[in-house]
């Protein structure tokens, strides 16, 4: 397998790995090495961070899982310290040492911190990661007064998120105008005003020579002698790539690791993408160009024909503070240009368009930006405007769509996704689409920066026409077959009462009549919440693994799991399976996670043979359902051991083995507050105390790693029983499918669980309901066993060979 | 010239249940044979076009469309093509119906 090495773990390169993985013919060893403690996330969205709009975990692109999902060997918080391009291997900070046959190099920039006495006190940063924004929320806590030098972009945006998190804020700029990059002095000066009006003090034409203070920044000083009082200083004059690897491992840089129009480097077989890389002379630091550098790079490592890069001319969309803005191509006037202009100072609106020879050579956009696209796409494709409305007047109401109607549809919608509108029609109309959600899911647009929606619902709304609905288009959908909601779906199957997947697919009228394979297990399972024992599983509805009761393997063979209460098992169940491994040559035993024994790589046929000769039950490993009860060894023989672990543990997996839940449970009970089982991280955990359990919930191990919060404690092993299975059906009354109860409990709040179960009639309810359910459950493994219905259709293996 | 066209009979219709994939084996082609809601039968290469492979026989079936079980790719059963935002082909098998057999031609 060819093994592809990268530096860095951001959007451009994540980007430029996820093009590969689309159009690789064969499998690759991907090592990724990022800095940052985190997978990838939107650096874009930072300042709604800052500004509190969102939180962390809404900005990651690709969640851990991703990356396991696509075998991808990930170190976050290591960085890489050296490249021998001899002999094709790079070290890590930590002595890590991997082989390449293909390098990337995607380590992105760094804030440009100005060389000035001062600049490494504390409180002084730059605004480039989560790191900077977790610091100036933390400062915002305990100071009051921020400056930040920069009136470009970035700076505007960190300077507003402050003032959100009731920061004084001064915004320190070199120029006499904001955003001179992008904007003319009218459309600065108009935001400047906006900005003064919601808080911001502005220092113009004034440079920074000193950061002031002792060990934490107090003040800064200026060329000109005067100073201001500062607790933090926010650093965004711009950026700078991130070459220091590259430069001491002798490949070429200059102001970027420079490229060629394949994003080659100059040493062999190593690649630079992103901020990171300097092509044709510029470094881009927009995300549209970066990702068109990704598809080229992804291209040329999978060995596949490819057009050249030969540089991106950009249109920049902005909104700063809530304002909308534009800016592409030239932006100052000379003796050759003539400008277009509509200046609307009492609405603040303002545009103009640079034209040179009938041509468009440049636009700034204020305050409304919906001719954005059709101008840049005027500028970019050289369009002669003799004779063409280069502004469209006020839309009357009805024709509040007539942008959309008229805009082409080879015209850029997603510019960061590069989707068309035509390609957004044709996924609404071939698809059947109705919501925004469905979509960013269907073509990408939307799914970076997410300023393009507005233009995307319009064009939803459009295309629907009269079918078009705004609430339902805005509202997350179980998924694209419907545009119901988690929870109208469940109300209509109690009103209605409706009793098959299929029935509900078709009173509901979902648009796809046989779903799909994120509502049909979802479907499937709330079915069997509300109706109990009444209802028949639609085992078709399941996905692979919990259709077949085993875990499919990426070369089709499966999994055997068999179960061991508690973690505990005998000698003559080891013998037993030992032989059995032996005899079906299976080709991995391991101990799993969970304290039993998995059999990997087990052939379809062999599945029933197996389970029969084991004659042990499922172990669920595959399961929406309670995986293990993880045990200590306790008072039975631990000398610390204040109650019998093993004892409880086994009697939960006993109890709630095979019940569906919206997504896998596990459980651990340790004996002692020593907690060998690892309690503290399972979804409910209990720990024996002097007298009594402690009983711990919605702790994770997992991807979202989270502590576990402790619900109560009880007196008796009957009491833990009784209120671990009003927990759990509350649970699966209240989750959306799929929901962890790390993510449930955020949701629906720690507070509220312990409210409705400290009723004890409510609590007794929600008992019944969940021994009724239990009462439907029979072991799936012996099932299939006795069935030869089950075995032909799940699983027989027909060879045929041809002239017998 | 004559050109040779194997008829392979591999299943009797009745005993295929619906939307349930059966795997065979033809030579050394693993194929997978559908029988969807309509009552089409359709027979496809039982490989994934996921750059990483896997077998497709396990999917969730949905009107003439299988989801590859391993990376949710949602495949035409038809034209054996792999639908957006995804991108791919799978091979496609000739199936012909006479009395209750069913073959598969190649």
């Amino acid at each position: 397998m060819k093994k592809l090495v990268m530096i860095g773990n951001g959007m451009a390169g994540v980007r430029t790995i996820e093009e590969i993985l689309k159009v690789s013919a064969e499998p690759l060893e991907i090592t990724i090495f990022g800095q940052e403690p985190y997978p990838n996330y939107n650096r874009i969205k930072l300042s709604n961070i800052l500004q509190g709009d969102t939180n962390f975990e809404d900005i990651i692109i690709n969640p851990l899982d991703w990356y396991k999902e696509n075998n991808i060997q990930l170190f976050t918080g290591e960085s890489i310290v050296n490249i021998d391009v001899e002999t094709k291997r790079v070290t890590s900070n930590l002595g890590r040492e991997v082989e390449y046959d293909d390098l990337i190099i995607a380590t992105g920039s760094n804030s440009f911190i100005l060389p000035i006495p001062g600049a490494d006190k504390k409180g002084v940063t730059g605004f480039r990661d989560i790191h900077d924004c977790e610091m100036m929320i933390k400062s915002a806590q305990h100071y009051k007064k921020a400056v930040v030098i920069g009136g470009g972009l970035l700076g505007l945006e960190a300077a507003r998120g402050l003032l959100n998190l009731g920061m004084t804020v001064d915004v320190v700029h070199l120029m006499p105008h904001l955003m001179e990059r992008q904007l003319d002095p009218i459309a600065s000066s108009l935001l400047k005003a906006e900005l003064e009006g919601q808080g911001m003090n502005f220092l113009m034409e004034k440079e920074t020579v000193e950061i002031l203070g002792d060990e934490r920044v107090t003040g800064l000083r200026f060329k000109d002698g005067s100073q201001v009082e500062a607790d933090l200083v926010v650093m965004a004059i711009g950026i700078k790539s991130n070459t220091e690897v590259a430069k001491n491992s002798g490949i070429y840089v200059n102001r970027g690791i420079v490229v060629n129009d394949f994003m080659e480097t100059s040493a062999p077989h190593v690649y630079a993408v992103g901020e990171c890389a300097e092509h044709r002379e510029i470094v881009y630091g927009l995300v549209a160009p970066l990702y068109e550098q990704g598809k080229i790079l992804a291209s040329r490592i999978c060995d596949l024909e490819t057009n050249p890069y030969e540089g991106s001319v950009t249109g920049t969309q902005l909104k700063v503070a809530g304002v909308d803005l534009f800016s592409a191509g030239e932006i100052f006037e000379d003796g050759t240009t003539k400008s277009i202009m509509i200046y609307n100072e009492y609405e603040g609106l303002y545009k103009r368009v640079l034209t040179r020879n009938n041509l468009i050579v440049g636009i700034v956009l204020y305050g409304d930006t919906k001719d954005s696209t059709r101008l840049y796409r005027m500028l970019t494709k050289k369009e002669d405007i003799s004779g063409v409305s280069i502004f469209h007047t006020e839309c009357s109401a009805e024709g509040g769509n007539g942008d959309v109607a008229s805009m082409p549809n080879d015209e850029l919608v997603c510019g960061c996704n590069g989707v068309t509108k035509g390609a957004i029609v044709e996924a609404i109309k071939t698809q059947g689409l109705t919501t925004l959600d469905q979509v960013s899911h269907c073509t990408n647009a939307g799914r970076s920066c997410g300023r393009c929606k507005p233009m995307v619902s319009s064009i939803l709304a459009h295309t629907l026409g009269d079918q078009f609905d705004e609430t339902a288009a805005q509202k997350t959908s179980l998924c694209g077959c419907t545009t119901l909601s988690r929870d109208e779906v469940v109300a209509e199957i109690k009103e209605k009462g409706l009793t098959s997947v299929k029935e509900v697919m078709n009173v509901l009228e979902w648009n796809n009549e046989e779903g799909c394979t994120k509502c049909r297990p979802a479907i499937n399972y709330y079915l069997g919440m509300i109706h109990m024992d009444e209802y028949k599983d639609d085992r078709d509805s399941r996905l692979v693994n919990e259709k077949m009761h085993a875990n499919i393997q990426k070369d089709g063979t499966y999994s055997v799991v068999p179960r061991m209460y508690g973690g505990v098992t005998t000698a003559a169940d080891l013998k037993k399976i030992a032989e059995i491994a032996e005899k079906y040559e299976v080709p991995l035993v391991k101990l799993t996670g969970g304290q039993r024994i998995g059999l990997f790589g087990v052939k379809k046929e062999d599945l029933p043979a197996m389970w029969e000769e084991l004659d042990m039950p499922s172990g669920y490993a595959y399961g929406k359902t309670l995986r293990t009860v993880k045990t200590c060894v306790g008072a039975q023989f631990c000398r610390y051991g204040t109650q019998d672990s093993m004892a409880l543990g086994i009697e939960l997996e006993k109890k709630f083995e095979r019940l569906d839940t919206p997504h896998k449970v596990k459980m651990g009970v340790s004996a002692c507050p020593r907690n060998c089982s690892e309690a503290g991280i399972k979804d409910i955990g209990f720990v024996g105390i002097d007298g009594g359990w402690e009983i711990y919930v919605a702790g994770n191990g997992g991807v979202d790693l989270r502590a576990g919060d402790l619900l109560c404690t009880v007196k008796t092993q009957d009491e833990v029983m009784e209120m671990t299975g009003a927990y759990l059906q509350y649970y699966r009354e209240t989750a959306n499918y799929l929901e962890r109860t790390s993510k449930w409990v955020e949701r629906v709040g720690l507070d509220h669980v312990k409210d409705v179960l400290a009723n004890e009639e409510t609590r007794k309810a929600l008992n019944e309901r969940m021994d009724k359910t239990l009462k439907k459950y029979i072991e799936p493994w012996n099932e299939a066993i006795q069935s030869e219905e089950i075995k032909d259709k799940y699983y027989a293996n027909h060879t045929i060979k041809v002239g017998e | 010239m004559l050109q040779t066209i194997t008829r392979i009979p591999v299943a009797n219709y009745s005993n295929i249940k619906f939307r349930s994939g059966y795997t065979l084996k033809i030579d050394d082609t693993d194929i997978a044979l559908f029988k969807v809601t309509s009552g089409e039968v359709y027979a496809i290469e039982n490989r994934s076009p996921h750059p990483k492979g896997g077998v497709l026989s396990e999917g969730l079936v949905s009107g003439e469309y299988v989801y590859c079980p391993v990376y949710d790719w949602k495949i035409s059963l038809k034209d054996g093509k792999v639908q957006a935002p995804d991108e791919g082909q799978v091979r496609t098998f000739k199936v012909e119906l006479e009395d209750d057999i069913v073959f598969i031609v190649s």
